[in-house]
């Protein structure tokens, strides 16, 4: 069980091991190792220097390890990973307190991750060894990544494949979901959020993954919606103020209102882009999200700036209110739904109420994109992101397709603004910063340009894990970043990077057997 | 000999003489007149005119750098041209000029159809698909505008007459097998083939092929004139081509115009440009030396070297 790497690579394992640490260092040091902390009467810097120096140290070990896989010591590798994490394992179940000051971080999830990303090594080495164990004693890898890429991407073809099948397993299970033993509110509420970025992330597929136009500022369309929104269903916006109406529109008015301005704000951030691509067009959304952002705070008449517009009532159910009388003196002519149904007024009910109205929009935004890509506007949106010449010199009208996708997109962006809305009760131009747009365009990139299902995985990753992980408090973005380099690294082209045909000839059947040579 | 070419480069600019006679019962498909096109200062066409006939094939030929891609820009509304009218005659309707529509609407409305130097497929979608966006507006009217085709009323019908077109150019071209790969899974040659079977798919008057030979082995380049004769003679419509390789332009060409240094240079059958003068000394230089004076020869000997690269 010798370690023999020959001597030649020696200096190289050492430079290696040495940059690694180096580089957890300098990352670390400062995210990690210093730590502002509120006290009565002022802040200190609270130095957590064990903490830097275990991730170094967990960087030394995992660096080791791969280093060690590479030359073919799967066996060392399994060994003591799976000692670690057995070890890890054994004092998180059973050690008492006095044990667990011992491991590294104080973050329980971290421990878990730690014990599982140990156990993921000695199960993977294990797996390797046993493979490269019967051909050939020390195969070199290489062909590995690639077989694993390959993998991913036969997964991905096979899900793309069977979208309808898991898509209607993925409905089923949406819909059953608030009724699940065990659900809470807490877990309600995050669901709604996963749903609304997942409806976002649908919406900005249709202008970066199908029509291939790069829109940082996406959160524009989010925002015109949901103040289209407020300036209608709030009781206390200034423009019906203005109107003299004391109450506001329904949701259900409001809603495809809300989705028609954002359109048209779409269509108004269109033009003057069109002649624009990739990085200069990416440039040129990213100041409309500005834009729009700080006329909001600015146009203090219509908006109440930083201030906001509240009171925002959730949308109405068969012509009834859900409120509850207790929040609002201005509903007491009005009839609640619960009383109505002669049932009491919980909040739990409420947010059924708002899950099941994103759920269905969100499902609507998916409806409209899977149909319209067998259409010919879907298909000129994909042929445009393909080659815009080539569309002209086919006679597709470019200005046209453009503004449809730009137009499309940001209408169902002012749908789930709308919802924003009156979910929160409240808007203002905080909730709509660039971070924003950026964590949209993310869930799209990571789930693959155009996959819808990729979609639904992505905002599960960006949105509902963070929100789970929040014990890690600042650890969180690191983790969070940290993950998506990993899946950039690994998947370049996003989780479920596969493009189904919108149209076939011979059929499935067909192409699995002739077409495997292509 | 010189005065044989400055008689061609006269017969070229008023038109060629076979052209004129056939002006009486058939009107040219497309006339060019007085085309220029200048960038900035530089001239890359300089007054060229010429026609091309229906169910002909015209090519268009020349050293690199004469001008040839920028005629065919023009054309195909990618450049608006400085000056001259470029007409196009349409069977019961108003002849179309080229110049001043708009670059999209010269391939839906006058259906032009071109394609590309360093060919233009949409690599990503299916070579089904590629032919199914090239029928785009008609598909377009069909499905109401998307408002229809939505909720999937009598849309149905018409995207498998659109398949079925796409079928019957695929067996053209021989790829019906490979209808659902992707399109920049085909090695070159196929691809080059599929472009043409793309832009035929748009159902044009007039198809303008910007060196659909270029990288082609001997093999293709005959299976392209097969391909290219087949368009002419079942489809009726004119074909313009830019072409280098001389196996395809004199055994398939009606037609031929060349051009150098952005003026038309000649302009007539195969038979006529192969022993036209001017187009041997455009593309195998000058011969009588012994008429230029001295110092001119001696300019010459020092840069001539340099200067069939510097064209631009």
């Amino acid at each position: 069980m010798a370690v023999n790497i020959p001597p030649a690579d020696r200096k190289g394992v050492l430079i290696e091991l040495g940059g690694t640490a180096l580089v957890v260092f300098a990352l670390t040091v400062s995210l990690v190792g210093f730590h502002i902390k509120d006290i009565s009467g002022g802040i200190t810097l609270d130095l957590r220097f064990v903490d830097v120096a275990s991730a170094v140290a967990i960087a030394i070990v995992v660096r080791g390890w791969l280093i060690l896989m590479r030359h073919g010591h799967y066996r060392i590798v399994t060994v003591s990973a799976a000692a670690v994490a057995v070890l890890l394992i054994v004092s998180l179940l059973f050690g008492g307190a006095g044990v667990q000051t011992w491991l590294p971080f104080k973050a329980k999830l971290l421990q878990w991750l730690l014990a599982i990303l140990s156990a993921g090594f000695a199960v993977g080495s294990a797996v390797r060894m046993a493979r490269e164990g019967r051909p050939a004693g020390s195969a070199q890898d290489g062909a590995v990544p690639d077989e694993q890429a390959a993998l991913m991407d036969r997964v991905s073809a096979q899900v793309q494949r069977n979208a309808l099948w898991i898509g209607a397993i993925l409905f089923l299970a949406a819909a059953v979901f608030p009724f699940m033993p065990g659900v809470n509110l807490q877990y309600l509420d995050i669901a709604v959020l996963v749903l609304t970025y997942i409806m976002l992330g649908w919406g900005l597929n249709i202008v970066v993954g199908l029509a291939g136009l790069l829109d940082l500022g996406y959160v524009a369309f989010y925002a015109v919606g949901a103040y289209s929104f407020a300036l209608f269903a709030s009781p206390d916006s200034p423009l019906l103020q203005d109107l003299g109406w004391t109450e506001g529109v329904s949701f259900w008015l409001c809603l495809p209102f809300a989705g028609l301005m954002a359109a048209l704000a779409g269509v108004a951030l269109g033009f003057p882009v069109l002649r624009l691509r990739g990085d200069y067009l990416a440039i040129v959304t990213l100041g409309f999200g500005e834009m729009i952002r700080v006329t909001l705070l600015n146009f203090y008449s219509l908006t109440k700036g930083p201030d906001g517009i509240s009171n925002i009532p959730p949308p109405s159910l068969l012509g009834y209110s859900t409120q509850s009388k207790m929040d609002e003196e201005t509903l007491e002519n009005t009839t609640e739904f619960h009383t109505a149904m002669g049932w009491e007024f919980d909040q739990a009910d409420t947010t059924i109420l708002l899950y099941f109205v994103i759920l269905a929009m969100a499902l609507a935004t998916n409806f409209f994109t899977v149909r319209v890509r067998k259409l010919p506007v879907g298909r000129a949106w994909e042929a445009l992101r393909e080659d815009e010449i080539a569309c002209r010199s086919l006679g597709i009208n470019p200005t046209n397709t453009k503004l449809t996708a730009f137009g499309f997109g940001a209408m169902f962006g002012g749908f789930a603004g709308s919802f924003f809305a009156t979910r929160q009760t409240f808007v203002s131009p905080e909730s709509f910063t660039f971070i924003e747009s950026a964590v949209i365009l993310a869930i799209v990139v990571l789930g693959g340009f155009g996959s819808q299902i990729g979609v639904v995985v992505a905002a599960f990753l960006l949105i509902g894990l963070p929100e789970i992980f929040r014990e890690l408090q600042e650890y969180r973005m690191l983790f969070f970043g940290g993950s998506m380099v990993l899946i950039m690294l690994w998947r370049p082209a996003g989780l479920l990077a596969h493009r189904e045909p919108t149209i076939r000839m011979h059929g499935r059947r067909a192409r699995a057997s002739t077409g495997s040579g292509g | 000999m010189t005065a044989a070419a400055g008689d061609s480069v006269m017969n070229g600019s008023t038109g060629n003489g076979s052209a004129a006679n056939d002006r009486a019962d058939r009107r040219p498909l497309l006339t060019v007149e007085h085309l220029t096109m200048r960038f900035g200062g530089l001239v890359a066409i300089d007054d060229v005119s010429f026609r091309a006939e229906d169910r002909k094939i015209t090519a268009i030929i020349g050293p690199n750098g004469a001008g040839k891609t920028t005629v065919f820009n023009c054309l195909t509304g990618f450049y608006k041209p400085t000056v001259g009218r470029l007409t196009l005659q349409r069977e019961g309707r108003m002849p179309a000029y080229l110049e001043r529509m708009e670059g999209f609407r010269i391939a839906s409305e006058a259906r032009v159809a071109r394609t590309f130097q360093n060919i233009r497929l949409f690599p990503k979608m299916t070579l089904l698909e590629n032919l199914v966006v090239a029928q785009h507006n008609k598909l377009m009217r069909a499905s109401g505008y998307t408002v229809r085709g939505l909720f999937g009323f009598g849309y149905g019908r018409e995207e498998q007459k659109a398949v079925e077109q796409a079928r019957y150019w695929l067996e053209q071209i021989g790829l019906v097998d490979r209808a659902d790969d992707d399109a920049d899974s085909l090695p070159y040659g196929d691809q080059r083939r599929l472009e043409i079977a793309r832009a035929m798919c748009t159902e044009p008057v007039l198809l303008c092929l910007d060196e659909p030979a270029a990288g082609l082995n001997p093999r293709e380049s005959a299976d392209l004139n097969a391909l290219l004769t087949f368009i002419r003679n079942e489809h009726r419509i004119g074909i313009l081509l830019i072409e280098h390789d001389m196996s395809v332009v004199m055994q398939i060409s009606d037609h031929i115009v060349v051009l150098d240094y952005g003026r038309k240079i000649s302009d007539g059958d195969p038979e006529f440009v192969r022993q036209d003068p001017a187009v041997i000394r455009a593309y195998l230089g000058e011969e009588e030396e012994e008429d230029l004076p001295d110092i001119v020869r001696q300019d010459l000997s020092a840069d001539g070297a340099g200067g069939g690269g510097d064209r631009p």
